[in-house]
């Protein structure tokens, strides 16, 4: 049934798109060490607010442009371009170390400049971090939370309605007034509010499951309404009675009977739902409250952009991270919506 | 009759049903579906109930593996006494045992009844694994279960889903379900009604086959009592969750007392008959006379 949608999937050209956009942004996740020249945390004071680099080929190689510092007119301090300066750059070669999928040590890089000069291919940041490589760094952290936070929110929805829906009664009372508390309370103050219900020194591993936490926790209670729905009218009918007339235990019949029944529906709201999680992260990092350097994500980013000197001296290459949750954040509604479209192409039954 | 129902001499009914009443509520109000019925069934033997929708019948064949809602949507009260075991004072994880295992069911619509999402192979290897753990190679029990069931060319069907299956097929594929797990009691609620009138005779058949041998008791629900003729040896009649009238069939069918089953069998349009109104029960005609029945009396 799923390799089915998948298939569907592939054939429609809006659907193969996104599948390639988001298939990529995963890539770059898993890879991030090997495409970035930069690591995370290694800056360069010399060069703050770079402006992306410019690239020449000399002798049959590329090179980085060299800049120097200026005193312009009106206090207008800049970089300048040196003419026919500048470090050549080789491909595949060795650079600092790291750990492939946080297993494999490995040195080897995409692109690495050799000599003084560094490459910015997004420009650096306010203390001279390339914004490309922490770009590529931010995508394991904004991408995956998405997925973890959904998996969760989806299990405890599926867990919380199913249960609720098949055995009805006090069970299927309370769950749903619970749902109804979380969904009556604005989901951004809820968030904050949760958050604010934690003490402030985290690591970044305890910070980025307590937003997965937190996001799941806000998340799940949607979903668990529309499955209690779905198990209800499930329940009716005959083959869920047949199971139990042939002695099958609850569970069983929720796992066995119940779930593939409701999978296709849980499939599209998940998809739909992820970009929930993603602006979620972006917004508590953009706060202040969600990952915290040295770690990086998207969000984290972009709040480094609410520097004034950003917009005062136009430093646009700040705002290339909320390019990319743009990107994503609509690579990921398209595919929720092919996918409901393929799964359920009368009803409109899921709110966007 | 309390310390004579726990021996299993083999005169000892496998299913004997004492005084059931079951109520539902709802809304504050308590409704009777069945009142007070007590019948039995002997080893082997094929009993029909009879009776129009709303008579309390397939009430009563849920409750005899108590797949009705517990209270407070639903209460029963009377014996249930399978094999000596009284299985309405049987805790929940015990009357599991016997769902299946003990008593089958088969439904009226056999294209709900299945899974939508399995193959017919899976459902009825999920049966096989339940119940009989020692079955240790199950493809070829499912396949030996749907030919059983008459289902042609098994080896290559088992791997169909539902909707690959014609509506004959599937109510095969649902006794081949009920029929993998052994029970001593099949309970075939309307397994017929949901099909048309040759593949009807075919079930009908293959349910009076399966029954010789493997030896199984029927309990056939069901308002045709042109199936009930050729296939039962008892017949209860149910009007209004009582059982109104109980026999023998050649009894109940030849010399009908209650005059329910006598509107009841007037009802069955028979061919070549003169073209007219087709009879219809009349239900106050049927309480006159049994009111001018009871002053009689």
């Amino acid at each position: 049934m799923t390799d089915g949608i998948f298939r569907q999937l592939l054939r429609r050209p809006a659907g193969l798109t996104v599948l390639v956009v988001l298939g990529l942004f995963y890539l770059i996740a898993v890879f991030a060490d090997f495409l970035a020249p930069y690591s995370v945390t290694d800056q360069d004071l010399r060069s703050t607010f770079h402006p992306p680099t410019a690239l020449f080929i000399e002798d049959g190689r590329l090179h980085v442009q060299r800049y120097e510092m200026h005193d312009g007119e009106n206090d207008n301090a800049g970089y300048r371009k040196v003419p026919g300066e500048g470090s050549p750059i080789s491909f595949f070669a060795e650079g600092r170390d790291y750990r492939l999928l946080g297993l494999v040590p490995m040195n080897r890089h995409l692109f690495v400049v050799e000599g003084p000069d560094r490459l910015y291919l997004m420009g650096s940041d306010q203390v001279g971090r390339d914004i490309y490589s922490r770009l590529l760094h931010g995508t394991r952290i904004s991408l995956s939370i998405g997925l973890i936070g959904i998996a969760i929110s989806m299990c405890i929805g599926f867990i919380v309605g199913g249960l609720a829906g098949y055995f009805g009664g006090v069970l299927d009372n309370t769950a749903m007034r619970v749902t109804e508390f979380l969904m009556a309370i604005p989901g951004l103050y809820l968030l904050l509010a949760l958050r604010g219900a934690f003490a402030e020194d985290f690591t970044p591993t305890q910070m980025f499951f307590l937003i997965v936490f937190i996001l799941s926790f806000i998340g799940w209670s949607g979903t668990a309404r529309i499955i209690r729905g779905m198990t209800l009218s499930l329940r009716n009918r005959q083959f869920v009675l047949a199971a139990e007339v042939m002695g099958q235990s609850s569970w069983k019949i929720l796992w066995i009977h119940v779930l593939p029944n409701v999978f296709s529906y849980l499939i599209v709201a998940a998809t739909i739902s992820i970009p929930g999680y993603i602006l979620g992260e972006a917004a508590l990092s953009f706060l202040g409250l969600g990952i915290q350097d040295p770690s990086v994500s998207w969000g984290l980013m972009l709040s480094q952009a609410q520097n004034p000197q950003v917009f005062m001296e136009g430093y646009w290459w700040f705002l290339v991270p909320g390019l990319a949750i743009f990107v994503t954040v609509i690579s990921f509604n398209v595919l929720g919506d092919v996918l409901r479209d393929i799964v359920d192409p009368k009803q409109k039954f899921l709110r966007t | 009759m309390t310390d004579q129902t726990r021996d299993r001499s083999p005169t000892a009914p496998l299913l004997e049903v004492r005084d059931l009443t079951i109520d539902f509520q709802s809304h504050g109000r308590s409704q009777r579906a069945v009142d007070g019925i007590s019948f039995s069934m002997a080893e082997g033997e094929t009993l029909a109930v009879v009776g129009e929708s709303g008579s309390g019948k397939s009430v009563t064949a849920l409750s005899l593996a108590r797949l009705l809602p517990g209270p407070p949507e639903c209460s029963i009260s009377g014996q249930i006494l399978f094999r000596g075991t009284d299985l309405l004072a049987c805790k929940p994880h015990e009357i599991r045992r016997y769902r299946g295992k003990e008593i089958g069911y088969v439904f009226q619509e056999p294209s709900t009844s299945l899974n939508p999402v399995f193959t017919v192979g899976y459902q009825i290897a999920e049966a096989i694994r339940l119940h009989r753990p020692e079955v240790t190679d199950v493809r070829a029990e499912i396949i030996r279960v749907l030919d059983l069931v008459g289902i042609r060319n098994p080896e290559l069907r088992w791997n169909d889903y539902p909707h690959q299956l014609s509506g004959g097929m599937q109510q095969r594929a649902m006794i081949a379900m009920a029929v993998a797990c052994q029970p001593r009691l099949m309970v075939a609620d309307e397994p017929t009604t949901a099909l048309d009138v040759t593949i009807q005779a075919q079930i009908i058949e293959l349910l009076r086959d399966l029954r010789t041998r493997l030896g199984m008791s029927v309990m056939l629900i069901t308002h045709n009592f042109g199936v009930v003729s050729g296939f039962a040896d008892k017949v209860i009649v149910m009007f209004r969750g009582r059982i109104v009238e109980a026999g023998s069939v050649e009894e109940v069918l030849a010399a009908p007392r209650h005059p329910y089953t006598r509107a009841l069998l007037a009802c069955i349009p028979r061919i070549g008959q003169k073209r007219r109104r087709l009879a219809t029960i009349d239900y106050a005609a049927i309480e006159r006379e049994l009111r001018e029945g009871e002053g009689g009396a």
